[in-house]
């Protein structure tokens, strides 16, 4: 027996010790046959998606399609009822699976921000290198500095989240994301809750990420971005892919009539 | 040009207007409760029996031999008794703490293994609280030491005391700590799950200091009323500062020791709740300035 008999691509291994992920680091995400129910209500009924390293998928569809009870599963915050998911090859539900290990790989930012109230700006971004990495302070503060320097965020360093507009809380709350450098973000409509005037700061930053090379699921209404954003477009309707294209191909010639109904009422609405 | 030369000059003229309303105010108000304080006194002492009640309640000569004590006569100092009660609700209230998080905890909790827990939990609870604490004191204080269990049976009453007020007062501070973790919105240990924290450490660091600033009002409430509480105590014949109080009026005939008693208690129960609102008022102010490390 062969001791790299294990059944993991040696080449891309997503769980490395704390502290050797590599920044640039990318994994791949493939999703099979997830069913998700809350009680009676089936809200995933069989999603099957594949995220390649370094490529942006946007999700769209009206609200309670289950856009963001996806990104939930994907992040173990949910446990799924069917299926399965792997990341950079590897099973990450199913019995045995350390989450915690799987979450530091996968980062997520939640519509309502969900910064810690209690903590300054800084202690936000480097709790969770220090807790979960093992990180020294110094070390943690270094990569909150490194990060709220690039994202024009330096002077709000050491205030409280009740201090920042939603767009800088929600700037901060990606921030945190980074921090742990995932291989994965998953963004659950991280603009909904902002004055439209908030709105492209935060965006300028997820385009940023892109144009770095980061895989990224987005869950999203901006229709306008993802077609900027995206390179795959997936509608959701009922808890199922109803149909998945470039954004190009998706948003000018859509194929199922349940795409065409829903961008037409977007547009209807003044919303692309 | 008139307008904006009018200007500063209004904005003076209503700072110094709202100035002199500042310092009406204050002198109303002074003036309102020396009315209101001056009434009472007024009705206490014009009252028929007031000379006599002044006598048996508030005579200074019974309330000094009352406070400094006198063994030989048969009354013990109140004042060195309050010492037990402080002894005792000090010890009374970090096991509180303690039992408490540990009850709130298991009645938190999910998942059908610790079901047999959160039973004893929730029947704990009820119990506790349904039960006067004078009885509770005197099941513990008087069933313990008859039970004859060596090591445990042969304690003194303060012991049975304090094992009773807190028996009976985790359950109350359970429940705060429950409403305190419940209040703290489940989206904070999803974001902190999702960081890659354990469920242990994303309750240290995230959920816990959040509710711990919510139920520090509550639970100091409590921990006032268990200052008060630990008075019963006496009952089980622990020389604490009410039955210090107690003994001197048995046998000087003089209710003044009582009184005495009450002033050190205020004395303890007022410095802790100032204490906490100091708290909560720096923490809020720290939070809003958004201030430095």
């Amino acid at each position: 027996m062969s001791r790299t008999d294990r059944g993991s691509s040696p080449e891309d291994p997503v769980f490395v010790t704390p502290g050797e992920t590599p920044a640039a680091a990318a994994a791949d995400l493939r999703i099979e046959g997830l069913r998700k129910s809350f009680g009676a209500e089936e809200v995933l009924r069989g999603i099957d998606l594949a995220v390649a390293p370094h490529e942006v998928v946007c999700l769209i569809g009206a609200s309670g399609s289950g856009k963001s009870t996806l990104l939930r599963c994907v992040n173990l915050l949910e446990r799924i009822d069917a299926g399965a998911i792997w990341l950079g090859g590897q099973l990450i539900t199913g019995p045995g699976v350390d989450e915690n290990l799987v979450r530091r790989h996968i980062g997520i930012v939640f519509q309502s921000f969900n910064l810690f109230p209690h903590m300054t700006v800084e202690r936000n971004i480097t709790l969770a290198p220090m807790k979960v990495l093992g990180l020294s302070r110094a070390e943690a503060a270094e990569r909150a500095t490194e990060l709220l320097d690039r994202f024009g965020l330096a002077e709000k360093r050491s205030d409280y989240p009740d201090r920042l507009s939603g767009g800088q809380q929600q700037r901060v709350a990606i921030i945190r994301a980074l921090a742990m450098r995932p291989r994965l973000m998953l963004l659950d409509e991280v603009t909904s809750a902002l004055d439209p005037e908030l709105v492209a700061d935060v965006l300028d930053v997820i385009r940023e990420l892109a144009n770095g090379g980061m895989t990224m699921l987005i869950a999203t209404h901006e229709m306008g971005f993802a077609r900027d954003i995206a390179s795959r477009v997936c509608f959701l309707a009922d808890g199922q892919i109803v149909e998945q294209a470039p954004p190009g191909q998706l948003f000018t010639e859509p194929s199922d009539e349940r795409t065409r109904r829903f961008l037409r009422r977007i547009v209807d609405a003044g919303r692309m | 040009m008139a307008e904006a030369q009018g200007l500063p000059d209004l904005s003076a003229r209503r700072s110094r207007l709202l100035g002199s309303s500042d310092r009406r105010g204050l002198v109303l108000s002074i003036a309102s409760t020396v009315v209101v304080l001056a009434a009472v006194l007024a009705v206490f002492l014009l009252a028929p029996g007031s000379r006599q009640v002044r006598h048996t309640f508030f005579n200074p000569t019974d309330m000094w031999r009352a406070f400094v004590g006198k063994p030989s006569a048969g009354y013990y100092s109140v004042g060195e008794a309050l010492w037990l009660n402080i002894r005792m609700f000090v010890t009374a209230e970090i096991l509180i703490l303690i039992l408490a998080l540990v009850v709130a905890v298991v009645r938190q909790s999910t998942g059908p293994v610790l079901l047999p827990l959160r039973l004893v939990g929730t029947v704990y609870v009820d119990v506790a609280r349904g039960v006067p604490l004078i009885l509770i004191i005197f099941a513990i204080g008087f069933g313990v030491p008859a039970l004859q269990i060596r090591g445990i049976s042969s304690q003194s009453a303060a012991v049975y005391g304090v094992a009773a007020l807190v028996f009976s007062y985790s359950a109350y501070v359970s429940e705060v700590y429950r409403a305190g973790l419940s209040s703290v919105h489940r989206s904070q240990a999803a974001a902190a799950r999702s960081l890659g924290l354990s469920g242990w450490a994303s309750m240290r660091h995230v959920v816990l200091p959040q509710a711990i600033r919510i139920i520090i009002p509550p639970l100091l409430n409590d921990f006032i009323s268990l200052q008060k509480d630990t008075a019963l105590v006496g009952l089980l014949g622990s020389i604490e500062a009410n039955k210090a109080a107690e003994l001197y009026s048995d046998t000087v005939f003089n209710y003044s020791s009582y009184t005495v008693a009450a002033i050190l208690f205020l004395l303890l129960t007022i410095p802790l709740a100032r204490f906490t609102d100091h708290l909560i008022a720096r923490d809020q102010a720290r939070r809003l300035a958004g201030a430095r490390l």
